[in-house]
């Protein structure tokens, strides 16, 4: 049992290792290990017991519960620990395993963080595998795809500049039909609110914009856009390895909101790029925190219900469920206000998955595993039975999900296992349920 | 009016306009701009029967669009926004639509003086640049980060030189990716460019360049320095001598380079936005001694005192003056000035304003909700609704304040010496 025998080809991957020597490795990996890691991982290396208390933690595993080299453990033992013990001598065949596991197999969850008995973070040290391969050109073709439209128009899906604007003056017109005199203000220097999005909104979810923009306008709120670069707050050369790129996309992103003066960012619904501007890329560049304050989609939402700003028509009907996004919940901690914006608009239960709230199950599509593209679809799929067993099991048909990976990685679980199932962001329902001018 | 010699600089208040109150005409009215010399207001509206127009002083432009966005003011005080007619997006100049028109036009750009006015273009699929309405001759698959020379004369752009297929890895390791200056692309492809910049004669551009996905570098008219680096940040050249000045990523650290030479030891865990003096002499940048700690490094040697964000940083001419912001969580701004904290703390600051003369700093703050101004480490006493960055005479005596008082506009002149 182990990465060898379940290997899939993939483009990208096919051609790194295609170009890598023994020697190169060698020296790649051990330039990696030297220069960019220290105590952290080798307090992991020295510590990790094997006492498989993490097997129980990771969706792989558990949908593959006869096969130990999907536990956290058993990835470590597969990448990392093979790198370490053979001070990075180990051939391309191996590298391309390696990638497959790091790249496709670990949604960098952190789950298991949570049932080691001393925390080890093999989300960390995944990521560190991961860095390894983007140093050695090793990639799934879509990822590396992805990191280049990062690397050449600031968002991850090759949208040039006209085309993000004329898509907001779009969605402002389609708007204002029915929300007569709404805007979305474009560098309006000074506002209380920038709200950024991921390039997928602008691209093939433009409805997304509408209700963002409808909400904004209807809850008064003083918001803008920008007008350029700096708008994409997703970031897929975190989940690459390529971490200066990482590094450029947030500095796009923070500076485009300090040359306009705005008070706070809200970001979308979105989990990964809360990742990135929140924890890693704000702090590859410096900063210890993030330099203006980020604030997700569901904790604005809560904030508008508190302040009396979201007013109801009507309720969604329920019950329904809650998938909760990694980055924000394990990451951030926003389970229980996802659960009281939820509450509100929802005249139901809510019908909790078991596990719930942090201890939640991944949707399998995150950290980057989705962005990997079709050659890995049912590796996630296939990866997460218990996801599909926790849906069916709550016998609901709506999930809420305030996450673009999320919606992604549970649309395909849902179609596959034929649940049945509808999807929801909170702007969905918002904007289906809130008060609206008079026809 | 332009230039500044000629405004009024007459010390006393004028009120410009005395209410913003919205036309019948209009719909609504967004967001108000103030000219250069104090002299106008000017805000896009929305007419009641479709489609928009300017108004300046509350007086409509004679034409109007079908769309409108980014109202913005000329350094040479003429208003620009970005118009739909017909379904063609084009520039409105003082409300006279140019006659060239395109499938989507945005990014306006100004020369130093005002008097060029370029835009990013793109027609029928292809990109680039127009001058006063007159496009590049040639025209590219994709063109960012525009730019333009101080004189106006120049302008350029990121370009895209070869198609991409689907998901095209060796494509993009080729390179396909320059920069084209008025339109005529360099002869080297990069993996990326980024932020090209011109000196300040506006014949030379230097820009950060990738050739792999890990070496970094910086070329300066098409040729890359000969050193690679782990990382690079914005190219400036001097103005004196023309070297280009870059921060650079060495082993995990960041200094500054000049002409691939290393002149800032790599030591930073950040180092970037480098000002260079007018003179040569002078070079600042944000700097971060300590992950998580920032301030401004003079001559390679940081400032004293410390926060956790640092933006804004500006030096004059001569190099005798070098201020800059600081913040806590994007509040309790402070202004820093020559290594030191001025009094006081802000819920926003905006970029430090230097006299030509070097001898004074206004900066426009705001706290709870309410707009002044603090000029040499004093607060201006008196608040407003809302206040531009300020701007000082060509003497540096006098500074020109620009605010709305409640729902009036103000053209305020006041001595610096009892601002």
């Amino acid at each position: 049992m182990g990465i060898t025998e379940r290997l899939i080809e993939d483009v990208g991957i096919r051609r790194g290792v295609s170009r890598l020597t023994p020697e190169k490795i060698e020296k790649i990996v051990n330039a990696v290990l030297k220069g960019e890691t220290g105590a952290r991982l080798k307090t992991y290396a020295e510590t990790c017991m094997r006492c498989g208390l993490c097997a129980e933690a990771c969706h792989f595993a558990l949908s593959h519960p006869d096969d130990p080299s999907y536990t956290p453990a058993g990835k470590v033992h597969q990448t990392m620990s093979v790198l370490l013990d053979k001070k990075g001598r180990v051939d391309p065949d191996f590298v391309y395993g390696m990638a497959q596991l790091a790249y496709t197999e670990c949604n960098l969850c952190r789950r298991c963080v949570h049932l080691c008995p001393i925390g080890i973070d093999t989300a960390y040290i995944m990521s560190t595998v991961r860095r390894i391969c983007h140093k050695l050109g090793v990639t799934p073709q879509y990822m590396q795809d992805t990191a280049h439209s990062h690397a050449s128009t600031f968002n991850q899906m090759w949208v040039k500049d006209d085309e993000w604007t004329d898509s907001l003056i779009w969605q402002e017109d389609e708007a204002r039909e029915e929300f007569p005199g709404l805007r979305i203000p474009l560098d309006k220097e000074g506002s209380d609110i920038y709200y950024s999005v991921i390039a997928p909104e602008p691209k093939f979810r433009t409805q997304l914009i509408y209700q963002a923009a409808a909400i904004m306008h209807m809850a008064g709120v003083d918001w803008t856009m920008p007008a350029s670069t700096g708008w994409d707050n997703s970031d897929m050369c975190m989940f690459s390895g390529d971490f200066e790129m990482m590094g450029r996309l947030k500095r796009q992103h923070f500076e485009s909101a300090q040359k306009l003066k705005v008070k706070r960012i809200v970001m979308g619904e979105c989990g990964h790029a809360f990742r990135s501007v929140y924890d890693t890329g704000n702090r590859w560049l410096g900063w210890r925190h993030h330099p203006v304050p980020v604030i997700h989609a569901v904790e604005f939402y809560w904030e508008l219900i508190q302040e009396g700003r979201i007013k109801l028509a009507k309720k969604f009907p329920g019950p329904v469920t809650i998938q909760d996004p990694c980055n924000i919940v394990r990451g951030r901690g926003l389970q229980e206000k996802l659960r009281e914006v939820t509450r509100f608009l929802v005249d139901g239960d809510i019908i909790e998955m078991h596990p719930n709230r942090e201890h939640n199950f991944c949707c399998a599509a995150g950290g980057g595993v989705i962005n990997c593209g079709p050659p890995f679809k049912n590796v996630r799929v296939d990866g997460n039975t218990v996801k599909a067993e926790q849906l069916r099991a709550t016998g609901v048909k709506t999930v809420i999900t305030p996450c673009h990976n999320c919606h992604g990685g549970l649309h395909d679980i849902i179609h596959h296992h034929k649940l049945g199932m509808d999807l929801k962001f909170l702007s969905d329902i918002i904007y289906e349920c809130m008060e609206k001018p008079e026809a | 009016m332009h230039p500044p010699t000629l405004w009024n600089w007459e010390p006393g208040q004028r009120v410009i306009l005395s209410s913003m109150k919205a036309p019948e005409a209009s719909a609504w009215v967004e967001e108000p701009y103030a000219s250069p010399d104090g002299e106008s207001l000017a805000a896009l509206t929305t007419l009641t029967e479709g489609g928009c127009t300017a108004l300046v002083n509350g007086e409509p432009w004679e034409n109007t669009f079908e769309k409108g966005w980014h109202l913005r003011f000329s350094p040479d005080g003429r208003l620009t926004a970005v118009v739909q007619q017909d379904g063609m997006w084009t520039l409105a100049v003082d409300g006279e639509a140019w006659e060239e028109s395109y499938d989507y036009l945005w990014g306006t750009q100004f020369s130093t003086e005002g008097d060029v006015i370029a835009a990013c273009i793109q027609n029928g699929g292809e990109y680039g640049l127009c001058l006063e309405g007159t496009p590049w001759e040639t025209l590219f698959e994709n063109a960012n980060q525009p730019t333009l020379s101080a004189d106006g004369q120049s302008s350029a752009a990121v370009v895209q030189l070869a198609s991409l297929k689907p998901a095209d890895l060796d494509g993009f390791a080729a390179g396909v990716f320059g920069v084209a200056v008025d339109g005529q692309a360099w002869d080297a492809n990069f993996l990326n460019v980024w932020t090209p910049t011109f000196d300040p004669a506006g014949k030379r551009v230097a820009a950060q360049v990738r050739t792999t996905l890990y070496d970094y570098s910086i070329a300066v008219d098409g040729q890359k320095w000969a050193n690679d680096y782990g990382c690079v940040w914005e190219p400036r050249f001097n103005p004196a001598s023309g070297s280009v000045v870059a921060p650079v990523r060495v082993a995990g650290a960041w200094g500054l380079a000049q002409d691939d030479q290393i002149i800032w030891e790599p030591k930073f865990a950040q180092c970037w936005q480098q000002v260079i003096s007018q003179d040569g002499k002078n070079i600042a940048a944000i700097v971060a001694p300590q992950f998580g700690t920032f301030t401004v490094a003079v001559n390679g040697k940081p400032w004293g005192i410390t926060l956790p964000v640092v933006t804004d940083l500006v030096i004059g001419r001569q190099g005798e003056v070098v201020a800059a912001l600081g913040n806590t969580d994007n509040r309790d701004w402070r202004i820093m000035v020559d290594g030191k904290f001025w009094d006081g703390s802000w819920d926003m600051a905006w970029q430090p304003v230097i006299s030509a003369n070097g001898g004074h700093v206004a900066v426009k703050v705001e706290k709870a909700g309410r707009q002044t101004l603090v000029v040499n480490g004093r607060v201006y006493p008196r608040e407003f609704t809302k206040v531009w960055e300020p701007t000082f005479s060509p003497d540096g005596t006098k500074m020109l304040i620009r605010a709305l008082d409640k729902d009036a506009f103000l053209r305020i002149v006041a001595e610096v010496g009892r601002a």
